[in-house]
């Protein structure tokens, strides 16, 4: 290919052309507008959000779903801090992002010029790596590394910062096929050695349990890991990341373990004598106890080498991708019964199920309203739950098949994850029914991204739970201290019927559990986006057994 | 316990602050740092000597290597590494007292860079524990500054650490 007289903003866009990128969330400003004006000429869709950090959710929903890095766009100062919140969200639950940002001209850097803001260093903690364009030049490799290392390894986001004199400066173009960086070479095969180890203490094992982890989907695991469980009868428990990665009408699931967890995952994890962690980071709310495991043989399998070891000590320590360690794994296995243990847990499972019953409420059960919307979705559905009481009642009642997707700010807990995030998901997979869930409170820290969602037609759907209470923390508080409550009264809250409908959104507000199905049905079955206000109440704990 | 640790980076801008921002943000103690282009000039070696367990030792290599400018981490023990540094100390010195500090700078091996009226500094390059006594053989005289270059170190034999 020959090279292309064309400025660095152009370049941009070729170069994410290249990459495949189909959409890019973004805001504007003068620093980014020379990069904007060359997406004029692009098929590349832009999306604009209300917010800043909105535009990383997007971006970060959207690669959740594409499984490839997305693109998030923000002017300097700023535009570029409102987006660490998502950069950091990203990075947290290893999201592979790309986030770029215009910055004010090269030599006004460092003179704290109007909207200047060191980005890379603001961001630094929170990204996988960055860079800060000094030389024109240099775009294209840039632009290829930030690909390369946001997707490989383990994912994470890469920010690029562009100054605007750079961005209109004419280059000679060429995007490069490949590019290479020494200091930089993520172990992909897992050791044959410490394979072999997992299988032995595997056939050792009475009580073996596989804890999955976010790592599942992005190495593109899920069938490797349903393979491991079924031939070797092994039950599996996951973390809040990990949640869809075995359909979770499994025989052999067991849901989601930790603080906010199913008691029989946790029982599971307590008693079982082999954990094998599968792209999981153990963090301190899946497992309470940094120490917990003395009589158990930890098997961590994780292709950060960082992760192992850091959280939980580590018997078997396997570095590599989930996906081809799996197979390697799986590979060594042969077909195996643990008849007894699983026998215990089924019945346990079974028994824990038949108890909960129990949808009363004189308003509505959130339990009651999840089950229905799973019951009603179709198989292929992406359930974005936000932060708060909200998320672990999501996280606990969802239901996903093979098809089904669940998303929500894991590791950093971000509160207006869910709508963006949605918006962002709906893009990557149209054919995807996709629903927001939300508290009173979340919902408030995003609810501007409903023009988003209208602007462009993106058909999501929202589901807003309220009790006019920041419902965790005043649990929190309730049980930490002796029930003051404080900061988490939501009074002032508008009716979000009526905000929805300003936006042009039809809706419907639930009120009782008898109106649960019928309004719900007409969500689903809605051909753009829709809210259902669903009034809950304050006392309904996060945990519902 | 003290470690001494080598570390081969790209000479990118920034690298430094990426480094010791990891230490700073994970809680890891620098004792000292000390950085220099190596036979490549595109890479930089950064030296190290922090503090912390076992654990906190595989932290800081793991963490280290993630970063995408680092090419290269190694912990060597003590007694496998030749460990450098150099001290600058000036001191207060009347003209009856030269005699005895140019004797103290024989002794000890150390260079006498600069000379005044009432003032002496002296130069020695050498390991940690030699520069404390001889700071201490020069206290009496009165340190009107010191100025230490942190320590640098070099594996002994045929051993190096290259990319």
């Amino acid at each position: 290919m020959a090279k292309e007289r064309i400025t660095v903003a152009g370049a941009m866009v070729r170069a994410l052309e290249a990459e495949g990128i189909k959409h890019i969330y973004g805001y504007p400003g003068a620093a980014i507008c020379p990069f904007f004006d060359e997406l004029i000429k692009s098929d590349i869709q832009n999306i604009l959000v209300r917010h800043e950090a909105n535009s990383g959710h997007s971006a970060s929903g959207y690669a959740r779903i594409t499984g490839k890095p997305a693109v998030c766009a923000a002017t300097s100062g700023p535009g570029a801090t409102n987006l660490i919140t998502a950069i950091a969200t990203a990075h947290m639950d290893s999201i592979p992002m790309i986030a770029i940002t215009g910055q004010v001209v090269s030599n006004q850097i460092g003179r704290d010029a109007f909207q200047e803001a060191d980005i890379t260093g603001a961001a630094e903690p929170f990204v996988k790596h960055s860079y800060l364009v000094k030389n024109p030049d240099d775009i294209g490799d840039v632009i290829k590394k930030s690909f390369y290392i946001a997707q490989s390894g383990r994912p994470g986001p890469v920010l690029i910062d562009v100054p605007m004199d750079i961005q209109k400066q004419l280059i000679d173009f060429e995007y490069p096929e490949k590019v290479e960086i020494r200091s930089y070479k993520p172990s992909i095969v897992g050791n044959k050695l410490q394979i072999k180890k997992a299988v032995e203490a595997l056939k050792n094992s009475k009580k073996p349990l596989i804890c999955a982890g976010g790592g599942i989907f992005m190495a593109g695991a899920k069938d490797k890991l349903r393979e491991l469980s079924e031939t070797c009868d092994i039950p599996v428990i996951v973390t809040m990341m990990g949640i869809g990665s075995i359909p979770t009408d499994h025989k052999n699931y067991y849901g989601m373990l930790g603080v906010f967890g199913k008691r029989i995952a946790n029982q599971a994890l307590k008693n079982c004598d082999l954990l094998i962690v599968l792209g999981a980071r153990m963090s301190d709310r899946a497992v309470t106890s940094l120490s917990p495991f003395e009589n158990t043989t930890i098997v961590h399998i994780d292709v950060d080498p960082a992760e192992i070891g850091k959280n939980s000590p580590v018997n078997i320590p396997i570095v590599g991708d989930v996906g081809k360690t799996l197979e390697q794994f799986v590979a060594e296995c042969e077909p195996m019964k643990h008849d007894e243990w699983q026998n215990d847990l089924y019945q346990s499972k079974l028994a824990a199920e038949a108890a909960v019953k129990n949808y009363q409420s004189d308003l509505v059960s959130p339990k009651l309203l999840i089950k229905t919307l799973c019951k009603t979705l179709p198989q292929k559905r992406v359930i974005c739950a936000d932060v708060g009481s909200n998320q672990i009642w999501a996280a606990n009642n969802v239901e996903l098949g093979e098809e089904g997707r669940f998303i929500t700010s894991g590791g950093m807990g971000t509160m207006g994850y869910s709508l963006p995030a949605a918006i962002g998901a709906k893009c990557a997979d149209k054919s995807a029914e996709v629903v927001a869930i939300c508290g009173d409170g979340s919902f408030q820290m995003s609810f501007m991204e409903l023009a988003t969602a209208v602007q462009h037609g993106i058909n999501v759907k929202t589901i807003v739970f309220v009790n006019n209470k920041l419902g965790m923390v005043r649990e929190y508080q309730n049980n930490n201290y002796e029930g003051r409550h404080t900061m988490i009264d939501l009074s002032g809250s508008p009716d979000f019927l009526k905000i929805a409908e300003a936006y042009g959104i039809k809706g419907e507000t639930v009120s009782s559990n008898d109106q649960v199905q019928s309004a719900v049905e007409k969500m689903v079955n809605a051909d753009e986006p829709y809210l259902l206000q669903v009034m809950v109440d304050k006392n309904e704990k996060s945990l519902i057994e | 316990m003290r470690h001494t640790i080598s570390i081969l980076v790209e000479n990118n801008a920034g690298v430094l602050a990426r480094i010791s921002g990891l230490f700073a943000r994970r809680g890891f103690n620098i004792y000292s740092l000390a950085v220099g282009v190596t036979e490549d000039e595109r890479v930089s070696r950064i030296t190290i000597v922090a503090d912390g367990d076992d654990y906190t030792l595989e932290q800081i290599e793991k963490q280290l290597n993630k970063l995408i400018d680092v090419i290269k981490v190694r912990t060597v023990r003590p007694d496998e590494l030749l460990q450098r540094e150099l001290v600058l100390i000036k001191v207060s010195c009347s003209a009856q007292q030269r005699h005895e500090l140019i004797s103290i700078a024989e002794i000890t091996q150390a260079k006498i860079s600069d000379i005044s009226v009432d003032s002496m500094t002296l130069e020695l390059s050498a390991n940690e524990a030699h520069l404390h006594n001889f700071q201490e053989l020069l206290r009496p005289y009165g340190i009107k500054e010191v100025v230490r270059t942190g320590t640098i170190a070099i594996q002994k034999g045929t051993a190096s650490l290259r990319i």
